[in-house]
């Protein structure tokens, strides 16, 4: 299956090859479309290949736009009621 | 999974729901174009959670159920060959050609080679280690997959591989959508954007979206919070009158996407008109190998000669895919056509709408 | 004894005595087996026994967390102990590809000697046959089983009501996924690890409770959503179990993710799913909990009413699902 694109750590990297892992598992990738990833990021993984790299600082910005937009909102509806 | 958990939480889901309802009661058609969309959704029971008056409507998103049968006709054909080893992304094994009894699976069980791999690079190495075989890649999947198959060619060309080769059945999401609205056969009030695509492709890979159609589309991520405040968005956007291509998924998706990927999808294919399941036609809608890689073109090295003929089936996967019946609509679904006896790919492919509405009922 | 297993092995002439006096008496000596007869005589001294068999022709042979003889001794002895019998007697049929090592078969029949051990079983009567080279994919076994059925169990899905509990003995689609993995070799240095265990002990603790376990069974291939649709089809209950309360380990979802499987319908070599009655859930869980292989059961859904057979799924987010028995196969040789 292609399957889901899963978030991997990169443990280690021998030119085009990584080692990624995740609760343990590791497992084989390539990051020809990462040039410049290194150790201990986090990328996305699809069909064994990693596709972009995943930060904390992004998932947390990404959930606080979608929490403002909620709070934002909200606070519309609550005004409209 | 590490910065994605934090996406599934209840209360966000919930939140978003209640913001939903209360922008108001009118009808909204939103199109997800991922199979992965159609998945996610159906396994957390988002539709149950949606108000009524937003409808979520699957359409040809699944690149293995958007491949015309005589094409999977070919692709069995082929894995006949004593000396041909069949190297597939597992999907694509039970898919059913223009008769039930065509699959790479009934091939499988008459003898031919067929091995699952879960990347191009599986396959690229059984051809390394296989000299005396050769070796067919089945390259199926949007823009999201088609990068990885190109590394591979890429690969092989530069080492000198010369028992492998790539049947490419890759396909691009954009033209499909095109297509869909030019034939406004189904009324769209917005897109949900598949997240993955979009990671390679950019923001501005849909641009085109608000363009030349002004229907609002909001590119989603796949977790349950993701998806829920796509669709906020849209709904939002609809209610303003807008129509704009948002990211809900910033974490991943960047404006220009990923260039790497694009500049070797650009090095090995093409863009070619062609048929799509149920779809019919469309122009510059797949992707072929460029005449510098021709030799790792399977369709070349065996002969294979397409036809852009669709035969008239009572299979209706075609209209589902286009998203002018639900799964329910089609007099086969639960009946001839399940899981375990499947007449078309949108029940037998893990990312297939009547699978997941089969699945998931 | 040659490096490798050749025909002549199985023929029942000289070298089928070797390997017999050579590997397998050393292991399973007990005085009935020793006699080397056709058969087994065996006095029961029960009423009531029960008897069950299967074939294991798991692939790979060797994996994380046990091997094909490991798995064909606690697969019939799990069978047996979840009709609420005591496993007892075993037998041990072999069918071997010829070219296979003799190492490695020395490596199945220990492990089948432990775990034998662990269940306290013995094996009094057995069968060795050997094909040619690309008739059996390295090594088949057979295994039936007999136990003595425990006074007053009556367990049976006519027995399932309304209100009653599901019980999980632990976390689930440990064994199919590492199989799976295994196989492939889809990861590396991975702590996936199969379940595989006797559950005797858990069943034991169980049906202490008697009358308020209506049936168990363990849920080896579709997993445990195949199973407790098979308890309920047909009829007028539903069962319906939670996402959030349905036990899974990190690494087993993380692989189940990557690899497009649901845990849900991976199979399990070491758990049982009960159905017990509300009243006494509690007290089952907390006895399951005391043995280590018990240690994360959990009472995952219950037994509705007015129901069409179905098992639903509460996905968590206030919507419910239908799951199906699993369809087409997730995984040929999972066991």
């Amino acid at each position: 299956m292609m399957c889901l694109a899963v978030p991997l750590k990169i443990v280690s990297i021998e030119g085009k090859n990584a080692q990624g892992e995740i609760d343990g598992i590791k497992r084989k990738i390539r990051i020809d479309f990462l040039p410049r990833i290194s150790i201990g990021e986090y990328v996305l993984v699809h069909a064994g290949f990693a596709i972009e790299k995943l930060t904390a600082k992004a998932a947390e910005d990404n959930l606080k736009a979608i929490r403002e937009v909620e709070d934002a909102l909200s606070g519309y509806v609550q005004r409209k009621a | 999974m590490l910065y994605q958990d934090m996406f599934k939480e209840k209360h966000d889901v919930e939140d978003i729901a209640g913001l939903i309802k209360s922008i108001g009661p009118m009808d909204i058609n939103i199109m997800e174009v991922c199979g992965t969309h159609t998945m996610a959704i159906a396994q957390n029971g988002l539709k149950e959670i949606l108000p009524n008056n937003i409808r979520l409507i699957s359409g040809p998103g699944c690149p293995v159920c958007v491949t015309p049968a005589e094409r999977i006709d070919d692709i069995c054909s082929l894995s006949k060959y004593k000396n041909i080893i069949i190297a597939t992304y597992g999907d694509m094994l039970r898919v059913p050609g223009t008769r039930r009894e065509i699959s790479l699976e009934r091939s499988r069980m008459d003898g031919a080679d067929v091995r699952i791999v879960y990347s191009s690079m599986d396959a690229l190495k059984i051809a390394k280690e296989n000299k005396n075989m050769q070796v067919v890649f089945l390259g199926v999947g949007f823009e999201t997959t088609a990068p990885a198959t190109a590394a591979a060619v890429l690969e092989a060309f530069e080492d000198n591989i010369d028992n492998f080769s790539v049947f490419s059945i890759h396909k691009l999401i954009g033209p499909a959508m095109r297509s869909l609205l030019d034939a406004k056969e189904v009324r769209i009030d917005g897109f949900l954007l598949p997240g993955h695509v979009a990671v390679i492709v950019g923001e501005r890979g849909f641009g085109f979206l608000a363009k030349d159609y002004h229907i609002p589309g909001v590119i989603s991520g796949f977790e349950p919070v993701d998806i829920m405040d796509a669709v906020l968005m849209i709904t939002m956007q609809i209610a303003r009158g807008s129509a704009e291509v948002e990211n809900e998924y910033t974490r991943l998706v960047k404006k220009n996407g990923n260039i790497a990927a694009q500049k070797v999808i650009d090095e090995i294919f093409d863009t070619c008109d062609d048929l799509w399941r149920g779809l019919g036609m469309i122009k510059s809608s797949s992707l072929k190998l460029k005449r510098k890689y021709s030799k790792f073109d399977a369709a070349l090295k065996f002969g294979i000669e397409y036809s852009f003929e669709q035969k008239p089936s009572a299979c209706r996967c075609g209209d589902v895919l286009k998203g002018l019946i639900e799964p329910e609509g089609c007099n086969m679904f639960g009946r001839e056509c399940t899981p375990d006896y499947p007449v078309g790919p949108c029940m037998v492919s893990s990312e297939g709408a009547c699978a997941a509405a089969y699945k998931y009922m | 004894m040659d490096e490798f297993i050749s025909l002549s092995y199985g023929s029942g002439g000289r070298k089928t005595s070797e390997l017999i006096n050579e590997i397998l008496l050393p292991e399973f000596s007990n005085s009935e087996l020793n006699k080397l007869n056709d058969g087994a005589c065996i006095d029961l001294k029960a009423e009531n026994i029960a008897v069950s068999t299967d074939s294991f022709v798991v692939k790979p042979v060797f994996f994380s967390g046990g091997d094909i003889g490991k798995l064909a001794v606690c697969g019939t002895v799990n069978d047996l102990s979840v009709c609420g019998a005591r496993p007892e007697y075993l037998t041990l049929a072999f069918i071997i590809e010829e070219g296979f090592k003799t190492e490695d078969f020395k490596r199945i029949v220990k492990s089948i000697s432990n775990t034998a051990s662990m269940c306290d079983v013995r094996i009094v009567t057995g069968d060795t046959k050997v094909v040619e080279r690309g008739h059996c994919d390295g090594i088949y076994i057979n295994t039936s089983g007999i136990g003595i059925m425990d006074k007053g169990v009556r367990l049976g899905k006519e027995r399932i009501m309304e209100g009653d509990k599901i019980i999980v003995s632990g976390t689930v689609g440990d064994h199919g996924i590492t199989v799976m993995s295994d196989r492939n070799s889809l990861f590396e240095s991975s702590v996936l690890k199969s379940d595989c265990a006797p559950v005797y002990d858990l069943t034991k603790a169980a049906l202490k409770h008697s009358d308020s376990v209506k049936i168990m069974r363990d849920p080896t291939r579709g997993g445990i959503a195949t199973t407790l649709n098979e308890f309920i089809e047909g009829g007028d209950l539903d069962i319906k179990i939670y996402k959030d309360l349905i036990p899974v380990k990190g690494e087993v979802k993380s692989a189940c993710d990557i690899l497009g499987i649901d845990p849900l319908y991976a199979a399990n070599e070491g758990k049982i799913v009960a159905v017990v009655s509300a009243d006494e859930a509690e007290g089952v869980l907390s006895d399951l909990k005391v043995h280590e292989t018990g240690r994360d059961a959990a009472i995952i859904g219950e037994v509705h009413g007015n129901g069409r057979g179905r098992l639903l799924l509460d996905t968590g987010y206030g919507s419910t699902r239908i799951l199906n028995k699993l369809s087409g196969s997730q995984l040929p040789r999972i066991c």
